[in-house]
């Protein structure tokens, strides 16, 4: 809103953050890469896509709340971003699952030649 | 003057603004002038321009499927002057192309921007007392997408048709030869267009408001523009991508869609509908706003409820997101998904009802002027009710089965599509032209247009949901002689609806030419708009306006001497602005 | 969709130059950069910033249509994705990775040179934050035209042969994606040249950082030709591994593994996509591939009907010798049509793997491209000093903008590349 009481000269609404903060997210965010791709070389099983999901969602934190400075922003612009996830998850899930449901019906593509054959008359 | 402390470019006097006896038409001249222009009004009314030429054209293909229906066999398209227009195509595929690109066109080029962009853009920062949107060049950039849009579409037209019916299916949607491409493009350009109104109403509403105007200030059709802003920028993307995905399938083969490369086409289907349901609401729920103003302003009484008016606003925008397997209860969805999809969709009816009971609430005891635009905003609320209750055989599973792709729910979506947002938007012309052009019309032109839509929709409807439920299949270019007496009378009616909807345009045409000068005032409304000059100046409002109640009638009466509404001296004490400290420092000035 | 941001940042503030901001600009509390349908320049950042905000949205929801496509088919075909997922180089997607944090990094601190002012700083920011946006770009060229080269493409386009992986000849992918950057990079050197012999200082100023963030580029293609070639080589030695452990384990493998839907999953980790590859037996078909020729040719007339069977017999043998197709040889009762695991590299489905691949890929690379534009916008404008902590708002939202496309690769990264 524009109701702000100011002076003539300063309209101090910057909040610059302070330079460590930011290299201490990036080396974070780095050391996260080194880590999410060393776990892929061990097997966990079903297991695996929820690592790495978890952590790329603790890097999309780590931007978001530093980087894209949310910790420190209006109440409705993170409720709007946070409400765009909302929306997402509710459109994959329910295609999912749909998905899910339907699979088993899955007739086999009976002409689809393997590659290695030669071409299709 | 401290800076900031006072909102700036009020001042009559100022150099670098129009002088108050100019207004927003003719403060600056030429065509470069309009094309180049940042003011939201002149965005406007370019939209209002072009919406009714789209209008114009998917009618006149209405009028023709249904020319094309009054026999059996079909008597347009298969007769001797389209088949010398046209050597190459069957009639059937003529009548496929018709209805195909009448959808498309009154879908994307119509129906979506006719509301909001149209009428929103002239009326949401002068009812919320701002100056302009918050984002004017984005406004503009959004007109020219819609344009281009549009050529994307008549391109699709000249080139070689479109024969998919307006949702794009696949399979079909993927091996068919008309321009599927083009259309696709124009609809996705079209999307952006949407996108970028509604993000730019968000942002006004958000940060653009006045002092005093508090969100429960906010006239309802702002609210309504708000709910339809939040769909525009939640659903639209997916279309987006929706499409992108298709024209990537039609010519990378991207096998997501397409079976023939392992792709699923009821995915295809979750993907459009996740944007198109929501859609359904960006169409009707600005009609929503503009019938809650015009109710209240034509029965000069104020709106019943007006909470749970907004609030029902924003729950039909989010509950419009997890409906859109309604449309998928035939197409292979899993049983389970269809029985949630179904139970969902109930939901929606409750903020639907809470708004009509809301109305005739507030019709109950006013003192009713059967204006224009009243005689509207009534045949609205009889219409969409049928539309609405309708709408629940189809969302109910079992009768669905019997009624999916029928006439029924070809009645039904006009019912709530024509019948609710086409009235709902006259009605709002009507009621704003004289604000938008500063002239009056013709009270009994209006009033007959309203008439004639009225009866020829329900003569061309009606008789639909009774075909629907008889088994008449949507889509088909003949069909059984026992239909026939039915979809004649279908057809008389849309003869009769058009020339209803050219009356309108003749009378409000007319009104330019001789037309009597519009008072600031002509209805007794309480929202902003009516309290700065018709038309309104280049920058809304010459001095900043005083919010107050914007359904508070009490102070404003009929003075049969100046023959006009004038502001008496309110008996009540106003309600302090929310920051009293500024405004009495700008006045002093 | 370089449009959208500069239109949405150019909106929230009116260039100077432009409109209103020349007129009637003597008075007291419009600043020139302050647009005059806002009151302060606090009310002009924040509704620029809640914009931003809101386009960020429309983002994350167009993404998510193909986050969906993903979920959708990885689901349906778990083997397909893990089998394909071997073909990408992590190598490759982890520099990648980290170059982008990297710019995200810098772009955060330009934010807090231009919100103080540091106006050297902040075109230093910006010109680091380009060059590694141009890296990514020729990182990402080097593994587009290697896929291409070996025809793993979309699904109605893929033509990868397992029985020959590395064919000779077709075009050069890499040289058509890299001449556009060779144009634009010969121009903003000449640029560069015209505007030094010219002394146009202010243009200088520009074509300097700008002819770093060009070569960048190329310095992108160079490290992933390296790493590219690099990491050929370690598949090679994975491909002779697998093929020595499935020659030793090929009899059981058919057997052991071909009843149970629960086995596909073990069935078709990485072997199973390279052992088609170079499986001897794949060779027996090659042998007659004369005869085979001359066979083919006769059974396209369609009257040789003889001939065409032969040939479908010739066809499922080989396919069945060759790992293409395996037999369901147990005497289960429950072996059906659907519990038979098929071969990953059928076109229709390691190409659906890599058409995902390509649109999100591909749609994040336009969003880099889009990105590219307006941080030059940006760039030219910090050499100009039109920011102040007054008005920083368009280095904020494009750097929100910039974030999100490098969230999306955090996502994109293990989702694509790192499937095990």
């Amino acid at each position: 809103m524009s109701a702000h009481e100011n002076a003539q000269e300063g309209y101090d609404f910057a909040h610059p953050l302070p330079l460590p903060l930011l290299a201490g997210t990036f080396l974070v965010l780095t050391l996260l890469t080194v880590l999410t791709v060393a776990q892929a070389s061990f097997n966990f099983g079903s297991l695996d896509v929820l690592i790495v999901m978890v952590i790329a969602t603790i890097k999309a934190v780590l931007v978001g709340a530093i980087f894209m400075h949310l910790a420190w922003d209006k109440p409705f612009n993170i409720i709007c971003f946070i409400g765009s996830f909302v929306f997402v998850g509710l459109f994959i899930m329910a295609t999912l699952f749909d998905s899910r449901q339907t699979a088993k019906d899955d007739i086999p593509v009976t002409d689809d030649a393997v590659v290695s054959a030669p071409a299709e008359l | 003057m401290s800076a900031g402390s006072v909102p700036s470019g009020y001042e009559v006097n100022d150099p670098g603004y129009p002088t108050p006896q100019e207004n927003y038409l003719t403060n600056s001249k030429g065509i470069l002038s309009w094309a180049f222009t940042l003011d939201h009004k002149r965005i406007g009314m370019m939209y209002l321009i072009g919406v009714t030429s789209a209008f114009l054209l998917g009618g006149l293909l209405a009028l023709g499927i249904r020319l094309h229906l009054f026999a059996p066999d079909g008597i347009l398209f298969n007769n001797a002057l389209f088949q010398w227009l046209a050597p190459d195509k069957a009639p059937n595929d003529i009548y496929n192309q018709v209805f195909t690109l009448h959808g498309a066109i009154m879908v994307f080029l119509f129906i979506i921007p006719s509301v909001p962009a149209a009428l929103g853009n002239f009326l949401v920062p002068v009812m919320l007392g701002a100056k302009d949107v918050a984002f004017p060049r984005l406004n503009l950039s959004s007109f020219y997408l819609w344009v281009g849009g549009a050529l994307f579409f008549v391109m699709a037209l000249l080139a070689s048709g479109l024969d998919t019916g307006w949702t794009f299916y696949t399979p079909y949607s993927t091996t068919t030869d008309s321009s599927v491409i083009l259309a696709t493009t124009g609809a996705f350009v079209l999307g952006f267009s949407s996108i970028f109104t509604g993000l730019n109403f968000i942002v006004t509403i958000n940060t653009m408001r006045p002092p005093g105007m508090t969100w429960f200030r906010m006239p309802l059709f702002l609210w309504a523009t708000y709910s339809t802003s939040i769909i525009q920028v939640l659903a639209t993307p997916v279309l987006g991508i929706t499409l992108l995905l298709l024209i990537a399938e039609r010519t990378l083969h991207i096998g997501i869609f397409d079976p023939e490369y392992n792709g699923d086409p009821v995915t295809f289907q979750h993907f459009f509908w996740f944007y198109s349901h929501p859609a359904v609401y960006i169409m009707i729920l600005p009609a929503f706003g503009i019938i809650s103003e015009l109710i209240s302003v034509h029965s000069h009484k104020r709106i019943f409820g007006y909470r749970f008016i907004a609030y029902s606003s924003i729950a039909i925008a989010l509950l419009s997101f997890i409906v859109w397997g309604h449309h998928m209860f035939t197409s292979g969805m899993s049983p389970i998904t269809t029985i949630i999809f179904s139970a969902l969709t109930f939901t929606v009816s409750v903020p639907s009802a809470i708004k009509v009971f809301n109305w005739v609430a507030t019709m109950f005891k006013g003192s009713i002027s059967l204006t224009t635009p009243m005689v509207y905003a009534i045949a609205f609320i009889f219409l969409f009710t049928i539309g609405g209750l309708t709408g629940l055989h189809l969302g109910t599973l079992a009768t669905d089965m019997h009624l999916h792709d029928t006439y029924f729910v070809v009645a039904h979506f006009h019912y709530v599509m024509v019948g609710g947002t086409v009235v709902a938007f006259l009605g709002g012309v009507f009621h704003w032209w004289p604000k938008m052009v500063g002239k009056m019309y013709s009270e009994a032109g209006g009033l007959l247009s309203a008439a004639l839509v009225f009866i020829g929709f329900n003569l061309t409807f009606l008789p639909q949901f009774i075909l629907g439920s008889r088994g008449m299949p949507r889509r088909y270019a003949t069909y059984d002689p026992e239909f026939a007496p039915l979809h004649q009378m279908s057809t008389y009616g849309a003869l009769i609806l058009g020339v209803g909807l050219f009356v309108a345009l003749f009378v409000l045409l007319m009104s330019l030419y001789n037309g009597k000068k519009a008072p600031a005032n002509p209805w007794g409304g309480a929202t902003l708009e009516w309290n700065c000059t018709s038309p309104p100046p280049f920058y809304n409002f010459e001095r900043p306006p005083v919010v107050g109640d914007p359904y508070e009638f009490g102070d404003i009466r009929w003075d049969t001497e100046l023959d006009r509404y004038v502001k008496v001296e309110p008996q009540r004490e106003r309600v302090p602005l929310e920051t009293p400290a500024e405004t009495p420092a700008h006045a002093s000035e | 969709m370089a449009t959208t941001d500069a239109g949405l940042a150019s909106d929230a503030h009116e260039q100077p130059g432009h409109g209103h901001s020349d007129h009637g600009h003597g008075d007291h509390d419009h600043p020139s950069y302050l647009a005059h349908h806002f009151d302060t320049p606090e009310q002009q950042f924040d509704s620029g910033k809640l914009g931003m905000w809101l386009f960020l949205v429309t983002e994350v929801l167009f993404f998510s249509g193909m986050f969906c496509a993903y979920a959708i088919f990885r689901a349906w075909r778990p083997e397909v994705f893990e089998g394909c997922s071997q073909f990408l180089n992590t190598k490759l997607g982890a520099i990648n990775t980290g170059v982008l944090l990297f710019s995200s990094f810098t772009m955060a601190w330009g934010v807090r040179c231009a919100q103080k002012e540091q106006h050297k700083l902040l075109t230093v920011m910006l010109a680091t934050t380009l060059s590694c946006a141009t890296v990514f770009l020729g990182v990402k060229a080097i593994e587009y035209s290697h896929k291409w080269h070996l025809g793993l493409l979309p699904a109605g386009l893929f033509s990868y042969d397992p029985s020959n992986p590395h064919p000779v000849g077709g075009p050069n992918y890499l040289a058509y994606i890299c001449a556009p950057f060779v144009a634009i990079t010969i121009g903003v050197a000449i640029w560069l040249v015209v505007s030094f012999l010219r002394g146009a200082k202010f243009q200088l100023e520009c074509a300097k950082p700008l002819l770093v963030v060009c070569l960048c580029f190329f310095v992108g293609v160079g490290l992933g030709t390296i790493l590219e070639s690099g990491g050929e080589e370690g598949h090679h030695e994975d491909d002779h591994a697998v093929v020595a452990s499935t020659d030793g384990a090929a009899p059981e493998h058919g057997e052991a593994h071909s009843h149970a839907d629960g086995d596909e999953h073990a069935e078709h980790e990485e072997p199973a996509a390279e052992a088609v590859a170079s499986l001897p037996a794949a060779g027996a078909m090659s042998n007659d591939s004369a005869d085979l020729a001359v066979l083919e040719r006769l059974a396209t007339d369609a009257t040789n009907t003889g001939l065409q069977d032969e040939l479908a017999a010739r066809k499922a043998q080989s396919e069945r010798s060759s790992g293409g197709i395996l037999y369901d040889v147990s005497d289960d009762a429950s072996a059906t049509v659907a519990s038979a695991p098929e071969n990953v590299l059928r076109p229709s489905r390691a190409g659906v793997f890599f058409s995902i691949y390509y649109c999100m890929t591909g749609i994040h690379a336009i969003h880099i491209l889009a990105g590219i534009g307006v941080l030059v916008w940006l760039l030219v404008r910090s050499i100009r000093m039109d920011f102040n902590r007054n008005y920083f708002g368009p280095v904020d939202y494009v750097g929100l903008y910039w974030h999100i496309v490098d969230m999306i690769w955090i996502y994109l990264f293990p989702l694509m590349y790192l499937i095990r």
